[in-house]
């Protein structure tokens, strides 16, 4: 009798507590201590007090709301980029790729086999004022048609721009945008193709009645996985950027690393967190619908 | 072009198709090259010389090999064969998603080889069904007509009627995955009739529904055919669906027509050893040739045994022949076969109570093994029972020749 609401009532909830101990010791109970760090008052030498200090929020925002807005619109630029790049790599792949799809993939994440510090240290070689892709601009005397755009600094250089920084965050996080869109590609049945086909629509029809509202779903899970981690990435402004592109991941970092003051850190890395959350929700909530798929094929 | 190729062995068909077809709706013209088809004389279809071969890094594989093939306005025709016989390549030739490696494809006359399947005036009915899963059932239908800038209103009128001759009003704001099976079967037919095509072209349709349902979609689709009018190419590996369904049909092997006939014909008369033993059950024999009594062959087997094969063709005696003779046409007696009947003697092995009839499996003297269906009238009792010695009688005329027996079918000998 006991063995047998162990088995039905208990044994799932067995099961999933290694989980739930997990999330609340690496998840929950730091996340509470970030939070009561929060709102202490004190230095480094003289120690941190809890004083309910709410006021640290507000301080944070006005000193460094310039970054977090920043963070927002270089992801959200770095994300477009990503997408219009990803998406004909993930078409080609799911659809032409044949026997070689798995070598395509395999080769797409091999970049992930370097550290990420040192693929953005060598993005700092290439885009410096006497690296490749500087040299290759000057031998077909593009730099003033970069600075037209603005694309270069007003001297002519890359690294230290923000073109430097959202190459390297569309360089870093590629992939993440790529293998959604090519997961959701990849279940496209080949027989809608050819049903679209046999019923009079063309090449570019088909792709814009068929393929495409049915890869929307993988394009939906691309931009979370893309725009979040980019949001908050602090390695590509430190290393490709200078003083006047600082992202908020970078300004969190020298308030935890350099200046030791842990409250406003803990702050700022609420405030990102809720500004994602509420920008993901919203975002959720108007796109992730079925009547949003529906209306991309109308 | 056409001139080179010989038409034998279709002319002596008769075309069963019941009446001019009703799907020339003008409006449907839009394509120029076909306006001026003139009627019933021109086939629907004409497949000249089409072969097809495919290349892989293991070699090439050939699936269709020199199909020539004359299908008539308005007949429901099938392609029945074993899985990799080449039906269903032959079909998507006709529908433009495989290009054959030779030959013409002509659609009332015009070669559409090269012309891609957008701009053929063919429909197709997926094995998948192919269903769009992100649009209402009503898009799905509209899909064809919108693509052709059909006028909306028109649009919405013909959607709804062609619904309605499915069967499925009501469900236009459906999704494909909230219908049943059969629904979604409909609902790719109508996604298909509705653009009016010269020719519905069917890739195994019901293969995914069960066998209550696909008894029903197949007088269903017979209704739907008669109704419509236009030429049903229907791709099937189930024999009992193309003999149910067909005005005619081929039998295709290895890439290769066997024989063209209509149902009845096909089932009465099977032209080859490959065909007797795919349509229904059939019991194949091989004897040498005893006597011919002009075009009776006459083969020589123990007492009280004769095997007389009408229209014994081009055979001599001493020559090996194989025959075949339907489960349903023998009669199982006791006593040796009265005079111009055949019959062989044997034992039973097996007896098999199946309903309505009776199985009965002989096994004869000679060592071939034989089936003899017997109706289980109310006045029958059985027959004979196992181990019993019985003679198997039939008359002569279902006596079918399959003619000359090649070494090559002699090791596979079997009832299918």
């Amino acid at each position: 009798m006991i063995s047998r609401i162990w088995r039905t009532r208990l044994a799932p909830y067995a099961l999933i507590l290694p989980g739930w101990l997990w999330l609340v010791i690496f998840f929950v109970v730091p996340t509470l201590s970030m939070l009561s760090v929060s709102t202490m008052t004190g230095n480094d030498l003289d120690g941190f007090k809890q004083t309910f200090h709410l006021s640290t929020y507000s301080d944070a925002w006005s000193e460094y709301h310039t970054q977090i807005v920043r963070s927002l619109v270089y992801g959200l630029i770095a994300t477009v980029l990503c997408l219009v790049i990803a998406y004909p790599v993930a078409y080609w792949i799911a659809f032409r790729g044949g026997r070689y799809k798995s070598s395509l993939l395999f080769l797409l994440l091999l970049p992930f086999f370097v550290s990420f510090v040192i693929r953005t240290q060598s993005w700092e070689f290439m885009l410096d004022d006497h690296g490749m892709v500087l040299g290759t601009l000057r031998t077909f005397h593009l730099v003033g048609v970069m600075k037209t755009l603005h694309l270069v600094s007003s001297s002519g250089t890359i690294l230290q721009t923000s073109t430097a920084v959202i190459g390297g965050l569309v360089y870093n996080f590629l992939p993440f945008t790529v293998l959604p869109i090519y997961v959701a590609l990849e279940r496209v049945e080949p027989s809608l193709l050819e049903a679209s086909s046999d019923l009079y629509a063309n090449k570019f029809h088909a792709f814009r009645k068929v393929v495409f509202p049915l890869s929307l779903p993988g394009i939906f899970a691309a931009v979370l996985l893309t725009f979040v981690p980019v949001a908050s990435d602090y390695v590509n402004a430190q290393i490709l950027g200078g003083t006047k592109n600082t992202m908020i991941g970078t300004a969190i970092e020298t308030e935890y690393f350099t200046n030791l003051n842990y409250p406003v850190a803990a702050a700022l890395s609420f405030i990102l967190m809720a500004v994602l959350l509420i920008g993901v929700f919203l975002y959720a909530r108007i796109l992730g619908t079925e009547d949003a798929l529906e209306m991309a094929a109308a | 072009m056409s001139e080179m190729t010989p038409y034998a062995d279709v002319a002596d068909s008769p075309s069963t198709a019941d009446s001019p077809s009703t799907a020339d709706d003008p409006s449907t013209a839009d394509d120029p090259s076909t306006v001026d088809h003139p009627g019933t004389a021109v086939p629907a279809i004409r497949l000249i010389g089409i072969a097809k071969r495919f290349v892989s890094r293991r070699g090439t594989v050939t699936a269709v090999e020199r199909v020539d093939l004359v299908i008539n306005e308005g007949e429901f025709f099938s392609l029945l064969g074993p899985s990799g016989c080449g039906k269903t390549t032959t079909l998507r030739m006709i529908g433009g998603f495989e290009e054959p490696t030779e030959g013409q494809i002509l659609l009332y006359g015009r070669d559409v080889v090269g012309v891609p399947p957008n701009h053929r005036d063919v429909n197709m009915v997926f094995q998948s069904y192919a269903l769009f899963p992100h649009m209402s059932v009503y898009d799905n239908v509209a899909f064809g007509l919108k693509r052709k800038s059909v006028p909306t209103a028109e649009i919405r009128q013909r959607v709804n009627e062609m619904l309605d001759l499915v069967q499925l009003d009501g469900k236009a704001d459906r999704r494909p995955r909230e219908l049943s099976g059969g629904q979604q079967q409909r609902v790719a037919l109508a996604r298909a009739l509705v653009n009016r095509p010269r020719a519905l072209l069917l890739d195994e349709p019901l293969a995914a529904l069960d066998l209550k349902l696909r008894q029903a979609m197949q007088i269903e689709l017979k209704r739907i055919q008669r109704e419509v009018g236009i030429t049903f190419v229907f791709v099937t590996h189930d024999q009992n669906e193309a003999l149910t369904m067909s005005d005619r049909l081929i039998v295709m092997n290895a890439g290769k027509i066997e024989q063209l006939a209509t149902p009845r014909d096909m089932y009465e008369r099977p032209a080859s050893r490959f065909v007797a033993g795919f349509i229904g059950t059939s019991n194949i024999l091989t004897g040498t040739v005893k006597t011919m009594d002009g075009t009776t062959a006459i083969l020589e087997t123990g007492v009280n045994e004769s095997l007389v094969v009408p229209e014994a063709t081009g055979l001599i005696a001493g020559q090996q022949l194989d025959l075949t003779v339907r489960p349903e046409k023998i009669v199982l007696s006791a006593e040796p076969p009265g005079p111009g009947l055949c019959g062989l003697r044997g034992r039973v092995m097996e007896v098999v109570y199946l309903g309505t009839s009776t199985q009965y499996a002989v096994k004869t003297a000679e060592g071939a093994d034989l089936l003899a269906f017997l109706q289980n009238a109310s006045d029958s009792s059985d027959v004979a029972a196992r181990g019993d010695d019985v003679y198997l009688t039939w008359r002569p005329e279902h006596s079918l020749c399959l003619g000359q027996t090649s070494g090559a079918q002699l090791d596979e000998e079997a009832v299918a």
